[in-house]
């Protein structure tokens, strides 16, 4: 489904230069969850950012059901690690956005919109302003205004990064109903190696800058999961091998 | 960032303002009443009152007060029509940045009186004139403090609108421009109150009414009472323009941080 072949992004020129990612390989299957995890700075954001159409690669392609990614789309939902509701917005009609930028006529994409801000159980709070949410709240809001536009693809960029540790719980387990529900393909961004193995089909292991994905871990966790996974010894098993590789990269 | 509280108890923060102003007025008394300084130099506030009354009947005060409100308006509308586009185009444009950018950082320093010689050649001693004392004085500095506005809203608003579907033009128009109106009020609410000090020095210099004009020649006539008087307009003038400006973006653009007081 989403195919990116041999990805190369560059900062700066000369001696200044710097890689951010190095001929990078990925693949990710239709319905799958992907997670890539990485040391901070090390060009995890510069792929997904490509992938987004939000910049562009040195070299090297990205392309999503044979289309090649040459900017931003709303086939590509993006959530980000930073609070993006706009401000002067209601949370019904921050959701309905992206169907507004389509020329959906109000009725539908209220209709849309209520249906995804239930999903994320927030109903209640359909007609508040984003100042009125909490952090795990706005992005309860932000992961229903990209599924409301119906993206082929669902990117995430750290989304719970910024939450406090019970919050980010929640949230990755409604990301899981939801991605059951919704049968969405999924890349998603993060350092928490907990989090990468409780969400993810595979797991990408990214090295320290310049940023190359070192290995592929399968998660063969049975599915549904939940956070009495976290205890397992399987989980276990998994998170050494992937802590094992990062801490080689971190050396 | 205001402070929340001053949101709950408006009548008390209004109350607090105005014990400011009866504060300043006793000391006022005060100094007038006892001889500290003399009536040549401060007069006694009933002095003041007179001198409302005098002008009132001279038929001035609310001529000159009119002619004075009327320059600053069109001046500075002027000043915001062309400057808040131009802003904006420099925070989102690199080329209008780089054609335009250093041409208003160095136009913003120059001293405005010392262009008044200027716009006193070009535009003769009318109202033109003080609509270009005032222009010059306050569309430098707003074009910058419009474009930093523009560029201080997050990017990453705009960001996730391109994720979701957005042009560019669609980014500017539904996240950009929302986005930095709240900031874009505020600049121009201050430059509105600098437009009220160029008024008063293309007032002085070459005019034949309003209340710069009338201060001036007060201070010819060592008509102290008067001065005090124009002063307390033009202040009150600001005041009201204050709180017409925070009414303004409170009904505009409730959900701001800036809309809170």
């Amino acid at each position: 489904m989403l195919h990116i072949d041999k990805l190369t992004k560059t900062f700066g020129q000369g001696d200044k230069a710097v890689t951010a990612l190095d001929s990078t390989d990925l693949n990710v299957g239709r319905g799958e969850f992907a997670v890539v995890v990485g040391p901070s700075g090390c060009g995890k954001s510069t792929l997904l950012n490509i992938v987004a159409g939000l910049e562009r690669p040195t070299s090297g392609s990205v392309t999503l059901e044979g289309e090649h990614v040459t900017g931003p789309g709303a086939e590509r939902g993006m959530v980000f690690q930073s609070y993006t509701l706009f401000p002067w917005l209601t949370v019904r009609k921050n959701v309905e956005f992206g169907l507004r930028i389509k020329g959906v006529s109000p009725a539908e994409r209220a209709d849309t919109a209520r249906h995804y801000i239930a999903m994320v159980g927030l109903e209640e709070f359909e007609n508040a302003l984003p100042k009125e949410l909490s952090g795990g709240m706005q992005q309860r809001v932000a992961i229903a205004r990209v599924l409301a536009n119906k993206p082929r693809m669902l990117l995430m960029d750290e989304p719970f990064g910024a939450l406090d540790a019970q919050t980010r719980l929640q949230l990755q387990e409604q990301l899981l109903r939801v991605w059951r529900q919704e049968k969405a393909t999924v890349l998603f961004i993060t350092h928490d190696i907990d989090e990468a193995i409780l969400l993810g089909d595979r797991v990408h292991v990214m090295s320290k800058r310049p940023g190359r994905l070192v290995e592929e871990v399968p998660v063969d966790l049975q599915r549904p999961r939940d956070h009495t996974v976290t205890v397992s010894q399987d989980f276990a098993r998994l998170k050494k091998r992937v802590m094992d590789r990062l801490f080689r990269e971190l050396a | 960032m205001q402070p929340m509280h001053t949101r709950r108890r408006p009548i008390r923060t209004v109350g607090l303002g105005l014990l400011t102003f009866l504060f300043l007025g006793l000391i006022w008394y005060g100094l007038s009443w006892s001889g500290v300084v003399k009536p040549l130099f401060l007069p006694r506030p009933e002095a003041v009152l007179a001198a409302f009354g005098a002008m009132h009947e001279e038929g001035i005060l609310w001529q000159y007060t009119w002619d004075s409100t009327y320059r600053v308006m069109v001046g500075w509308a002027l000043a915001a029509v062309a400057g808040v586009p131009l802003g904006a185009a420099i925070a989102t444009s690199r080329r209008v940045a780089a054609t335009a950018g250093p041409l208003m950082e160095f136009a913003r320093y120059l001293p405005v009186v010392a262009l008044v010689p200027l716009t006193l050649l070009y535009f003769g001693i009318g109202d033109a004139q003080k609509f270009a004392v005032i222009f010059l004085g306050t569309f430098f500095q707003l074009v910058l403090m419009v474009a930093d506005t523009v560029s201080r809203v997050p990017k990453d608003l705009l960001r996730a609108a391109y994720t979701l579907g957005a042009s560019r033009s669609q980014a500017y128009r539904l996240v950009l421009l929302p986005g930095a109106l709240p900031g874009i009020l505020d600049d121009l609410r201050i430059t509105i109150g600098w437009a009220w000090t160029y008024l008063v020095v293309a007032e002085l210099v070459a005019a034949n009414s309003g209340l710069g004009y009338m201060i001036l020649r007060a201070q010819r006539f060592l008509a102290i009472d008067r001065i005090f008087a124009g002063l307390i307009i033009i202040g009150l003038l600001g005041l009201l323009t204050d709180w017409g400006f925070k009414l303004l973006t409170r009904l505009a653009v409730p959900w701001s941080d800036k809309a809170i007081k």
